[in-house]
């Protein structure tokens, strides 16, 4: 399964709920299968979504799924410690696990080599630690909405894209059909 | 020691309504910071790096808070990307407190560097910037957090090494 097919298995289960999504393809695709207004497109700041997660997290008691990358965690490693240390029990994040910097051609990240980013994860204070197959990542992320821990999913996919369209709504209203959301 | 003009700082923050603080500390910075970790009405989330620290901004902005970020001036150096793609781009108000390191009294050589540049920076992103160099430009402090959220828009508050000497 690569990340379009998690995602496909994953609707039914995160689009009643606030979505924070990675930038490049991983928006690109969920806008494409199920565009929402509880969908926050982080469309050019690679490395951020967790953070924005844990931000939107940390101010409402919605629940809320960030999606990010094996890459875009690497780049902003220090996310983990920040999370692990403040922890929310609404906050779920889903890292999509392809081994590579999909978006840009499916270069290969360390991740896909020696680094074990759950294991970073558990060494930085996170409180729940899950590696989990792709085919299992609908199940455990279900699960980690209905629990009060801070849950960290690794899902392990392959890599590879689908051809989508880019995401032309403007930014603004991104921003505030979300924000109605939360207010709800 | 927290200073009168720390404490003033923080008051000003709170009465702004600003509830969401994260921050990378610098030596100017610790007097502010330890007053924040002693008020309850501020959610202080230290973060690692700067630019993390504005995804977490952006997160509790989206969640109905009003956050700020506290900084040092070489963090420009880090940020411009989340300034321009996330702050500026979802049009998120963004109060930075910056201390303006490399400035005259400044003790380290090397701070001197990015201090040429954290104006230009600012410039070429258009972020309204505001300089306090004396005790008395902090009375703007109000009026500029408010211009931050009229405008939607990150505003730079450097403060150099002069204002918090005669703050002291
Ligand atoms: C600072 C910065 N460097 C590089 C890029 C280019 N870039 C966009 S998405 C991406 C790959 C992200 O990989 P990952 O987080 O693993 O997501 P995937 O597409 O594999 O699901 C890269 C390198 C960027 N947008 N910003
Ligand atoms: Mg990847």
């Amino acid at each position: 399964m690569i990340r379009n097919d998690v995602f496909k298995t994953l609707i039914p289960v995160i689009s009643e709920h606030l979505v924070v999504c990675n930038i490049g393809a991983p928006s690109q695709e969920l806008h494409a299968l199920d565009d929402r207004a509880s969908n926050f497109y982080m469309l050019g700041t690679m490395g951020l979504s967790s953070s924005i997660g844990l931000g939107l997290a940390a101010a409402q008691d919605k629940p809320v799924i960030a999606i990010d990358g094996d890459g875009s965690v690497l780049t902003n490693l220090g996310t983990l410690a920040t999370i692990g240390n403040n922890p929310q029990g609404n906050f779920t994040l889903l890292i999509i696990d392809n081994g590579s910097y999909g978006s840009t051609g499916d270069q290969p990240t360390y991740a896909g080599m020696k680094t074990d980013l759950a294991a970073v994860a558990k060494a930085c204070g996170a409180e729940t630690v899950q590696t989990v197959s792709a085919e299992d990542t609908a199940e455990a992320v279900k699960a980690a909405i209905a629990s009060d821990q801070t849950t960290i999913i690794v899902s392990k996919c392959e890599s590879g894209n689908v051809k989508v369209p880019v995401i032309k709504t403007n930014p603004i209203v991104i921003r505030e059909r979300f924000m109605e959301e939360v207010r709800r | 020691m927290a200073t009168t003009m720390d404490h003033q700082i923080v008051e000003d923050l709170k009465a702004a309504g600003i509830d969401y603080i994260t921050s990378v500390p610098c030596k100017q910075l610790a007097g502010v910071i330890e007053v924040l970790e002693g008020t309850s009405e501020i959610m202080h989330m230290p973060s690692n790096k700067e630019d993390e620290g504005m995804g977490l901004c952006a997160g509790a902005f989206m969640g109905g808070m009003k956050p700020a970020i506290v900084m040092q001036n070489t963090a420009l150096g880090v940020v411009v990307n989340t300034l321009a793609t996330l702050i500026q781009f979802y049009q998120i108000p963004l109060p930075m407190l910056i201390s303006y390191r490399g400035e005259v009294g400044e003790p380290v050589a090397c701070q001197v560097e990015m201090a040429l540049h954290t104006k230009a920076i600012l410039n070429q992103l258009h972020i309204p910037t505001y300089h306090f160099h004396k005790p008395e430009d902090a009375a703007e402090l109000p009026g500029i957090l408010e211009y931050a959220q009229m405008a939607s828009k990150p505003v730079a508050i450097l403060c150099d090494a002069s204002f918090w000497r005669a703050s002291a």
